[in-house]
């Protein structure tokens, strides 16, 4: 890697980290706002105009709390939590592709930081390693609350990791490579994954709610039963980076849709644009399908009660694993048959 | 038996239908709903800046009264603290001095008259009270504050000024007390 090449990429790096950063401070002003609308009030609105800066005034906040830990909590593994799910979150935004390369004489910038040829793969692992944090906290906590809580969302991730997994083979079978910059370029202009594959999709769609623990899937942090779940012992900015770190997710997932299922940055008539102005087409294109299914999240969220959790199980695995391996097989057999095999 | 409104439901436990089963078609459904709530105009009432509109009798924050020649009304009896079931109200009373006529009513008076309004219910009783038509309670709100100190509203709060006088004529209707 040469020294252009390196400083390319660590601007582009410090850019997405703001990015996921301020995404995930304004999915939190946003998700207020869109629960508002959808209770017929009018959400935040003191702090500046329209009360956009209800984040700063949020996360603010968070710093002058006392920072506190309980005193029967293993000290390092409740300081690890946090950082673990946020580190997490914030690492697989690394080889998602966030635009069409920008290709110029000088040379080509490429809109993602790594392209790794198994990007896939690298985004199922980090998202395994999120529990992690999850559980780490609620079992230092030494609160039986959390370690409900973490229970719970270690067993709903993993019971749901299986269904998407099966539904990102499916997608894999069809493109051949576990690259997203492959997957997103076999979907160019409008010949996107959902028309192929709308069964795949719900079922992806829905183990992503789970896996980012989102309404109707929130159990880990249940209220009613759990009072926090497994930030329940947690304070000022580690509670902070729980909730960022839920939001990252929130924001990466959504990416991650749009990139298996919605062509990424393709958009129709794609063909007609070439350098600068594609990329920006395209990463404009991307954000804004982002943003769709940010808010499609979270009109879920203000739509549905949450799931008994007997309820889930018998979901995930009775329901979504059978139903994503037989969507397998068909994909299997389509394929099978196009190649002329039978 | 026969049921007392016409809303109540026979509770089934009929096989679910496949779309039901699913939950899909009832999830899009839902969705719909909320969806259309975000184009809906929405009941918030702005408070500091707006103000909703009250009833004529409502009781908000109270006024000490003056008469007609600007003199204060309140004797100092304390039938108005007796009766307040919060206890919010407490006073000092003192004789009027040769020379005072101009400022208070009767030979005696409150020197000292205070409400704690965050203990006060404003259920009116005071004013049912009082003898002489001196407190009422009025349309206006307590203002906000973050100190509970500031909500023991002394004299200089109450009393209504000479130049502006609050108009209880309202609350002299609601039938409760006779006219005079």
């Amino acid at each position: 890697m040469n020294s252009t090449e390196l400083i390319e990429k660590s601007i582009l790096v410090v850019c997405l980290f703001g990015l996921s950063l301020l995404v995930a401070a304004y999915s939190t002003y946003f998700e207020r706002k869109v629960a508002a609308w959808m209770q017929d009030r009018v959400g935040p609105d003191r702090a500046g105009p329209f009360g956009i800066l209800q984040p700063l005034a949020d996360g603010g906040k968070f710093f002058f709390k006392e920072d506190f830990i309980p005193e029967k909590a293993d000290k390092w593994l409740f300081i690890m939590g946090p950082g673990i799910a946020m580190f997490t979150a914030l690492m697989t935004g690394a080889v998602i592709p966030w635009g069409p390369d920008y290709v110029s004489e000088t040379g080509t910038f490429a809109m993602q930081v790594a392209d790794v040829n198994i990007g896939i793969l690298y985004i199922i692992g980090f998202l395994s390693i999120g529990i992690y944090g999850i559980m780490i906290g609620g079992w230092a906590s030494n609160n039986k609350y959390s370690l409900f809580g973490a229970i719970r969302a270690s067993s709903q991730m993993i019971s749901y990791e299986l269904a998407m997994g099966i539904s990102i083979i499916t997608i894999v079978m069809m493109t051949g490579s576990l690259s997203l910059r492959d997957i997103v370029n076999s979907q160019h202009g409008m010949n996107w994954n959902i028309f192929y594959q709308p069964l795949c999709f719900l079922i992806f769609f829905i183990c992503s709610l789970a896996e980012m623990n989102r309404a109707p899937f929130d159990l880990p942090e249940c209220e009613s039963e759990l009072i926090g779940g497994y930030h329940t012992e947690y304070g000022s900015m580690k509670l902070g980076f729980f909730l960022f770190a839920e939001y990252t997710n929130l924001f990466i997932s959504s990416g991650i849709i749009v990139v298996l299922f919605f062509g990424g940055y393709n958009f129709p008539g794609i063909d007609h644009f070439t350098g600068l102005t594609l990329t920006i087409l395209g990463t404009a294109a991307f954000f804004l399908k982002i943003l769709f299914f940010i808010f499609v999240i979270m009109w879920i969220r203000w739509t549905l009660p949450r799931f008994r959790f007997d309820q889930l199980m018998h979901l995930g695995w009775k329901t979504l694993i059978p139903l994503s391996l037989i969507n397998l097989l068909i994909t299997g057999f389509a394929m099978a048959f196009n190649e002329g095999w039978f | 038996m026969e049921s007392l409104t016409n809303r109540s439901k026979v509770v089934s436990d009929k096989k679910m239908t496949l779309a039901e089963k699913i939950y899909l078609p009832a999830i899009l459904a839902g969705m719909k709903i909320t969806l259309s709530h975000v184009f809906k105009k929405n009941n918030t009432v702005k408070y500091p800046e707006e103000q909703r509109e009250f009833a004529p009798v409502y009781r908000g924050m109270h006024v000490l009264k003056r008469d007609e020649q600007g003199r204060e009304n309140c004797t100092a009896c304390g039938l108005c603290a007796v009766a307040c079931p919060a206890e919010a109200i407490t006073m000092i009373a003192a004789e009027r001095k040769k020379g005072e006529e101009g400022l208070y009513r009767e030979e005696k008076y409150a020197a000292k008259y205070e409400i704690n309004m965050i203990r006060c219910i404003f259920c009116g009783l005071c004013e049912e009270a009082c003898p002489k038509e001196a407190i009422f309670l009025t349309d206006q709100l307590v203002p906000s504050s973050f100190e509970r100190e500031d909500f023991i509203f002394g004299k200089d709060k109450l009393v209504e000024s000479l130049e502006h006088r609050v108009d209880i004529t309202k609350r002299q209707h609601t039938g409760k007390r006779t006219e005079k």
